[in-house]
């Protein structure tokens, strides 16, 4: 394949940020439209997993249509020196689906520096989970806060602008 | 309503799919189901919304661009418009309402790590409304599978 004819990963992504069609032969389909043969697709698209660009092609599933009623943003104000030690237990709970320490915005109201993500089947499920959350960070933990989610305003992954 | 071979099919689904010619007749055999029935549960499954996409899950980080969890206090009658006007910006990626003062949570993706902060000040020119920025420090990740 000559520099000039070759697809950009960029292409690639375009082709691909809207979902692969659910048909028997997929990548077949996009490489047709790229004009592309499946197998150069396919060495492309491992390409960008082994980059780390493409993390994985898989279902995002919508968690309230899975009866997972209740999903709570738990909020920690944890010590600065404890963040990292406490952030790693809290993130391998079981329970816990993603767990950041990000900037506090204490002029805006905002002390919090570590994110926990708990899902549950129901609210009483969720309160039990943040009480176990805060027995971990005990007195390294100044104060806490849980934001449910009420609505999913807009979930479509990544879009690209369009160039030009 | 999802049977349980809907919730087995969501729960293969959300790792990796084959990148074999015929990746939906490979997870039916895995499974002990038709590749015919693999895609249609998967289009009905889109349909009702018990999937919200299906496809590659893009990093833009690893790609040279950035994410970053941003907040806004909506108020609450000016909740639908500032909705709208958010939610046009092709880098949210996901918006969630939360219930709390901080009331809009949302997700951007851009192609560069400066694009962040040129998007949250074109959605608070838009909204009149401020954007907090809450990038992530540290990850502490283990690997996320919803249970369906």
């Amino acid at each position: 394949m000559s520099v000039e004819t070759k697809i950009s990963d960029r292409e690639i992504i375009a082709a691909l940020q809207g979902g692969l069609p659910i048909v028997a032969a997929p990548y077949t389909e996009v490489a047709d439209k790229l004009g592309m043969s499946e197998t150069d697709l396919v060495t492309q698209i491992a390409a960008m997993k082994d980059s780390g660009a493409i993390r994985r092609i898989a279902a995002a599933p919508n968690h309230y249509k899975l009866g997972m009623v209740a999903n709570g943003m738990t909020v920690w104000d944890v010590e600065d020196a404890q963040v990292a030690e406490l952030g790693a237990k809290i993130g391998a709970l079981p329970f816990v689906t993603h767990c950041y320490e990000r900037p506090r915005a204490r002029d805006q109201g905002w002390p919090y520096n570590l994110f926990a993500m708990v899902h549950g089947d129901s609210p009483d499920e969720v309160e039990a989970k943040r009480a176990e959350i805060a027995a971990i960070l005990g007195d390294a933990c100044h104060g806490h806060d849980i934001l449910y989610s009420k609505r999913i305003l807009k979930k479509t992954g990544l879009r690209l602008r369009k160039r030009g | 309503m999802l049977d349980d071979t809907d919730r087995l099919l969501i729960n293969r689904l959300q790792d990796d799919l084959p990148m074999s010619t015929n990746p939906f007749a490979e997870v039916g055999e895995e499974l002990g189901l038709s590749e015919a029935d693999v895609i249609s549960r998967i289009e009905a499954m889109k349909d009702s919304g018990a999937i919200t996409r299906f496809g590659p899950f893009f990093d833009v980080a690893a790609m040279g661009g950035a994410f970053c969890l941003c907040a806004i206090a909506v108020p609450a009658d000016q909740f639908e418009r500032v909705m709208t006007e958010v939610n046009d910006f092709p880098e949210v990626a996901h918006n969630y309402e939360r219930d709390h003062t901080l009331n809009m949570w949302f997700v951007l993706a851009t192609e560069t790590p400066e694009g962040i902060a040129e998007t949250a000040e074109r959605i608070e020119e838009k909204t009149g409304l401020k954007v907090l920025c809450f990038p992530k420090l540290q990850e502490f990740f283990i690997g996320f599978r919803v249970k369906a």
